[in-house]
């Protein structure tokens, strides 16, 4: 299999796929419920969700592994399930993809802060190595690090993935727009903060994902751009903000305004393209229409 | 002595913790919020002075500059923990009844949510403003909210949800505690939330912010 950037240096735009949290929520998972034990306990609905990403036209799908870390998985008591768990994500998404398509291990931030210290640099480099090792051995290609706000813990973990596995690494940061009118991550980070950084710890793609919708990826595309013209970007933006309606959270995005953003997002220097919360397969096939016809 | 009130609520602005903390950089070497305060308590300095014109103050400015977008979740923290610093040394006098507090403030993280970064940034950030907070944590349930409101009459509660998910537990949240207690105030905050979600689950305010919060609960005493 080519490698993702090497597909993407040869002039190729890619698309990736949509959500897996709320999809996971539409099948019945409940709150309380830790979303990765499925890759156990109802493995068929999680390679439902990645078949679906398959078949609207995606070039590669995540793994349902985004809390697989071990920190988050203790607070379900699933913690010395870790390597099991990931392991099973990631055959999952293979059996889905098959050969021809990439697999990318999901890996989510811990939710631990490191300069508060409840946590040093070398438990936290561990905890990413063992979730990336176990993704790559359930076979992923690729790990994708993100909704990352934390620099220093994204580029821990990009380190943690490139040392210790043969995958390409991907990393993608959430920002939000301040009142001031510019992005930036919860931590304070800019997107034109990141790109070199990233890059130096071993991250073969950079991007965004999460955060106010796709339209405001443009932007945060345009700034990541203008600190590097060679690394891929890889944007994956909500269906919009969500909105409350007769007691459901509704995502305001359709697939055709998802879709509609494309060119402008490929202008601003995206290379790969997919989605995050609230995006549907539908929301992926609309996409996947528009970038594969830059291909042609 | 205004002096020295003034340094502390600086310490805190700045998230200086102790003479030995390296953050922040231009005030390396200088005593922190955990020497003022002694220092302070050692000068005679009612510890109630040091409540109301040291740490709230200071952790004010800090609220605002969050809210403008001026500072970010770690200078926060770090004041926050200067903050928690110096309150060791006032913990005495809130249990003795020298320092005279604005009233209770009972927080958490709605029934199946396990997100508490949100919830500890709001929940130190109303301490500092001179509020006695109870925090249940994260995931917790109805029952669990109306014991507390029970135990702590006349407290305000807060409830956090991160997720798109558990949101919609906070209607549920807010109706049984109103159904129980109808003049309890109820305020709510979270990243996917707004003020039309608050009026349609007939919470009391919703704040994008902690300071909009602390603003809310303070006039209300």
């Amino acid at each position: 299999m080519k490698r993702i950037s090497d597909e993407v240096r040869s002039g190729h735009f890619l698309v990736s796929d949509g959500a897996w949290g709320t999809f996971l929520h539409k099948k019945g998972l409940k709150s309380v419920e830790c979303p990765e034990s499925w890759n156990i306990t109802r493995p068929e609905d999680v390679m439902d969700i990645a078949s679906s990403y398959i078949l609207a036209g995606a070039d590669m799908i995540e793994t349902n592994s985004f809390g697989g870390n071990r920190y988050k998985l203790k607070r379900y008591g699933y913690d010395d399930k870790t390597r099991e768990i990931n392991e099973a994500a990631a055959q999952i998404s293979r059996k889905a993809a098959g050969d021809e398509k990439h697999v990318l291990g999901s890996v989510g931030p811990t939710g631990i802060i490191l300069m508060m210290g409840e946590t040093s640099a070398e438990e936290l480099y561990e905890i990413f190595r063992e979730q990336a090792m176990a993704l790559e051995k359930g076979g992923a290609d690729a790990i994708i690090i993100e909704t990352m706000s934390d620099l220093e813990e994204a580029v821990i973990a990009v380190k943690a993935a490139k040392e210790n596995t043969r995958c390409e690494v991907i990393c993608t940061m959430t920002f939000e727009k301040t009142v001031n009118g510019e992005y930036k991550t919860m931590m304070g980070i800019s997107p034109s903060e990141i790109p070199l950084k990233l890059k130096l710890a071993g991250a073969d793609i950079i991007g965004s994902n999460c955060g106010n919708g796709t339209k405001a990826m443009i932007e945060i595309t345009k700034e990541l751009r203008s600190v590097t013209t060679e690394i891929p970007i890889m944007i994956q933006g909500n269906a919009g903000m969500p909105k409350y309606l007769n007691g459901q959270t509704v995502f305001q995005e359709t697939p055709e305004d998802t879709a509609s953003y494309v060119p402008d997002l490929i202008k601003a220097g995206a290379n790969i393209i997919g989605g995050c919360c609230g995006t549907t397969p539908e929301h992926i096939k609309k996409i996947a229409e528009k970038v594969h016809n830059l291909n042609k | 002595m205004t002096e020295l009130l003034e340094r502390i609520a600086h310490c805190i602005e700045f998230g200086k913790i102790n003479k030995a903390s390296s953050y922040p950089p231009d005030m390396k070497g200088q005593d922190g919020a955990d020497e003022c305060t002694k220092a302070a308590l050692d000068q005679g300095v009612p510890a109630n002075d040091i409540l109301q014109k040291g740490l709230v103050p200071g952790m004010q400015k800090v609220g605002i500059k969050f809210r403008e977008n001026k500072i970010f979740v770690p200078q926060v923290l770090m004041s926050a923990k200067a903050m928690s610093t110096a309150m060791v040394h006032l913990k005495p006098f809130f249990q003795s009844g020298e320092v005279i507090r604005k009233g209770k403030f009972v927080i958490g993280t709605v029934a199946g949510d396990l997100h508490d970064i949100g919830k500890n940034l709001v929940s130190m950030m109303v301490e500092g403003a001179g509020w006695e907070v109870i925090d249940l944590g994260v995931d917790v349930s109805v029952d669990r909210f109306i014991k507390a409101v029970e135990e702590n009459p006349m407290c305000v509660v807060g409830l956090s949800a991160m997720l798109t998910t558990t949101m919609v537990n906070m209607g549920t949240i807010v109706s049984s505690i109103k159904a129980k207690y109808p003049n309890q105030k109820v305020i709510i905050g979270g990243a996917p939330l707004n003020k039309d979600f608050c009026s349609e689950i007939g919470a009391d305010f919703y704040s994008p912010d902690p300071q909009g919060a602390i603003e809310y609960i303070d006039n209300l005493v």
